[in-house]
């Protein structure tokens, strides 16, 4: 419902070289590591100006997602949503991250909004991004051990106990 | 009257009404009735709490109503919302600021209990880190509930032993309060 | 107020351990300009000595800070150079929690993030939830012109906390009596139609938890009567009064190009002129078939952020009038057996309909596969949700893109060069919200 009239329906299968799916008529595309900055460099020129959200996604209880054919499977989603205030349209960026290599380039010089997005991808997920000007925790405290929203790392709540209740 | 007549005829002597009382008493009338809160508003249960501090519910008819910033000049701290690992040390620096005799309402049931947080961010009960006197339930506390437990508080506070500290009454989470012995020298009043 | 807690690294750095780059680079990037033309900006005292400035440390528990912020900030004299919000004190595990709790309990955990607008978090969780399932299109017509009403009543409320509190923020403190009397009124309808002044978990998805109750149209208008006459006293009170215009005018000035670059949407954005307002640009509900201005600035200071909301709140009245007037009759939610309970009356006689109401208060309903962000115009600015779907009646991931959390970078901003006594003004002006700030 938010999409916008003005998206192209017979949206081409891949832009700029990457594989382009629907999601729910939500166009998304996805990209590899190596060509991240480069697509996003991109897509500031089409119009794509503002980053309003990047946010990671932990597939591991999930790899067999459908994902394009071409784009391999990684532990590791870095989601990238990009609005053109100009077009009034929206975009999708899902860029796979490996687990034994859990780095990107940042964003930061492109879209400075990105600054305390990707601070909290990199303390909740444990995702580096390289030349980030920040890259400290951002929510958990200073010498917390683990990356909270992995799937892996437990929701951490104690069992309640009512005491008094009749077993 | 003259200092004469009651030194004559004791109290006899006094010629307008004069009610008697234990000094106890006096004190924590006059405790309950002007208990400054500190500001500690940390979520939703803050704006409940600033609303009860405004026109329609209006705390300054129970005497609450100077919210104090400074935790030296506060009374109560009502913990109003949930409380984080991250800021769970801040929370007890400021309780440990706070001047004696001191009281806690934990207002709402993250600060509790945890409420519906049971997880790795929240501290579960705030009464793992500062003794809390009263607990009000909710979530948030609606401003009448909130009343409801400074009334209660208010109870607690007319009833308790002035002079009795908290590390001896045993409540709260064992805090041990370090009493500075007065000067043994004797104080002389009337002499210069 | 000292904190013992020592967060290390992501607290504001002495100048002495910072390369020129990197003092450089945070606003260079900002206004897009090269190291070379951000090192010649110059308005700010050229390179001064550590021991010429001075660090300070507000909040986390402050009086101003809204919350549990917290800020340093570095001071030659009066003038502050630099900046930095440290957060995280709020943070409550909401998106780890959201992930445990199935799509029908979903709504509890998300109305707790920004709690002075909790139905418009549950109207964002809502609808990427029903985008998901594939039934966004379905949604009656009463249930999405009830939330449009929900929601503008609670932009208004919203509103109303930020007058009060920017008025106690800068020393208006009669403006927090007034702000909260007015606010009081719309909490008490809320009340009446939700059971909760706050919290509410109303929007349900598939539409809403109840219908509106009997004499709702009575109680919305007694509002909208009673609140043009009050909105003008804050007029008299604020708006037109010189020391306020003095606190607000020319502080915490942010251009259009910044505001973008750092992503910040809302009430920060329209108040450098950029007209972005999602209601009317990315239409959702039935924001398209109302009337309504979007209102913008000129300035980007903290006196157009607080005109702004306080027209606002005229144009949400506005819309609801238009509300009032064309609130069809039908379902309150959608007759979908898949995603809503039977009614009340029917679980007494049909044991089927027993327990699949118990099966989905127990076991909630299983949501396709797929992955959708949804987006709204809360009062703070664009919310949205991120949810990825792995078919099972909880999310995989819930992702709430919080408004405040990003606004919040421009503090550093806003702050650049201007005087620490206005530094409270200009987080008043940004009105966050921790709980999304932190979530």
């Amino acid at each position: 419902m938010t999409d916008t009239p003005h998206e192209d329906e017979s949206a081409p299968a891949t832009m700029h070289g990457c594989p382009v799916t629907d999601s729910r008529g939500q166009v998304v595309i996805h990209l590899g590591r190596d060509r991240y900055l480069e697509v996003m460099r991109v897509l500031v020129d089409e119009g794509f100006a503002m980053c309003v959200d990047l946010t990671a996604v932990d597939y591991l209880d999930y790899m067999d997602r459908s994902l394009p054919a071409g784009v391999e499977p990684e532990r590791f989603e870095v989601v990238v949503n990009l609005l053109d205030i100009g077009q009034r349209r929206r975009i999708r960026a899902r860029v796979q991250v490996s687990e034994t290599d859990a780095v990107l380039p940042s964003l930061f010089d492109l879209h400075p909004g990105t600054e305390a997005m990707e601070r909290e991808v990199f303390d909740m997920f444990g995702i580096s991004f390289s030349d980030h000007p920040d890259p400290s925790r951002i929510l958990m405290p200073e010498d917390w051990i683990g990356h909270p929203l992995r799937k892996d790392y437990e929701v951490g709540s104690i069992p309640v106990q009512f005491k008094g209740a009749p077993t | 009257m003259g200092l004469s007549d009651v030194i004559d005829d004791g109290l006899g002597g006094l010629s307008h009404n004069v009610i008697t009382g234990r000094l106890e008493d006096l004190v924590n009338w006059s405790r309950s009735r002007s208990s400054w809160p500190a500001t500690f508003g940390l979520a939703c249960c803050a704006i409940e709490m600033m609303a009860s501090g405004a026109a329609h519910y209006d705390i300054a008819r129970f005497g609450m109503e100077v919210f104090r910033a400074s935790p030296r000049q506060a009374d109560i701290m009502i913990v109003a919302g949930r409380v984080s690992q991250k800021m769970a040390p801040v929370l007890r620096q400021v309780y440990d600021q706070m001047m004696e005799p001191k009281w806690v309402i934990s207002m709402g049931v993250c600060a509790s209990s945890g409420g519906m947080f049971n997880n790795y961010a929240i501290v579960q009960g705030v009464d793992q880190i500062v003794p809390v006197d009263v607990y009000a339930p909710g979530c948030p506390p609606s401003p009448e509930t909130l009343i409801h437990a400074i009334e209660t508080l208010h109870t607690k506070i007319e009833q308790g032993e002035i002079m009795r500290r908290r590390s001896e009454s045993g409540a709260g989470a064992g805090i041990h309060v370090t009493e500075i012995p007065a000067s043994s020298v004797p104080v002389l009043l009337g002499t210069r | 107020m000292t904190m013992i807690a020592d967060e290390g690294a992501q607290e504001l750095r002495p100048r002495s351990e910072l390369t020129a780059r990197e003092v450089m680079r945070e606003v260079g990037a900002v206004l897009r300009l090269s190291e070379a033309e951000a090192a010649k900006l110059g308005d700010l005292p050229e390179d001064p000595d550590e021991d010429q400035t001075m660090v300070i440390n507000m909040g986390p528990s402050h009086p101003s800070t809204h919350g549990v912020l917290r800020l340093m900030l570095e001071l030659q004299g009066e003038t502050v150079l630099r900046c930095k919000p440290i957060i995280g004190y709020l943070h409550t595990g909401m998106e780890k929690t959201g992930e445990q709790l199935t799509f029908m309990q979903g709504g509890t955990n998300v109305t707790r993030m920004d709690y002075a607008s909790p139905l418009n978090n549950e109207l964002v969780f809502s609808m990427a939830t029903e985008k998901l399932l594939g039934i966004d299109g379905d949604i009656p017509e009463r249930a999405q012109w009830m939330r449009m009403l929900l929601s503008e009543l609670n932009r208004m409320s919203s509103h109303l906390l930020f007058m009060a509190t920017n008025g106690m923020d800068l020393g208006a403190v009669s403006m927090m009596i007034y702000g909260w009397r007015e606010r009081e009124e719309v909490l008490r309808f809320f009340q009446k139609v939700t059971g909760l002044r706050m919290n509410h978990n109303f929007v349900r998805p598939g539409g809403l938890a109840a219908d509106l109750p009997a004499g709702w149209r009575d109680d919305v208008l007694r509002i909208l009567d009673m609140l043009p006459e009050r909105l003008e006293e804050y007029d008299i009170l604020m708006t037109g009064q010189p020391i306020w215009r003095e606190r607000l005018q020319g502080v915490g000035v942010i251009t259009p190009a910044e505001a973008l670059a750092l992503g910040a949407t809302g009430p920060i954005l329209r108040s450098t002129g950029v007209e972005w307002d999602l209601r009317r640009d990315q239409p959702y509900l039935r924001y398209d078939e109302v009337e309504f201005d979007v209102v913008v600035g000129t300035y980007g200071d903290a006196f157009d952020r607080y005109a702004i909301r306080l027209a606002e709140i005229r144009e949400s009245m506005r819309i609801v009038r238009q509300i009032l007037d064309r609130m069809p009759e039908g379902d309150y939610r959608i007759q979908d057996k898949k995603v809503t309970p039977p009614p009340r009356a029917r679980i007494d006689e049909s044991m089927e309909a027993l327990i699949h109401h118990f099966k989905i208060f127990t076991e909630g309903f299983k949501v396709p596969e797929g992955e959708v962000y949804v987006a709204i115009e809360s009062p703070r600015g664009e919310i949205g949700c991120y949810i990825a779907s792995d078919g099972s009646p909880t999310p995989y991931r819930m992702h709430v893109r919080a408004p405040s959390f990003v606004n919040i970078q421009c503090l550093p901003h806003m702050m650049r060069g201007g005087l620490v006594a206005d530094a409270v003004a200009v987080i008043s002006s940004v009105d966050p919200v921790l709980g999304e700030v932190d979530r």
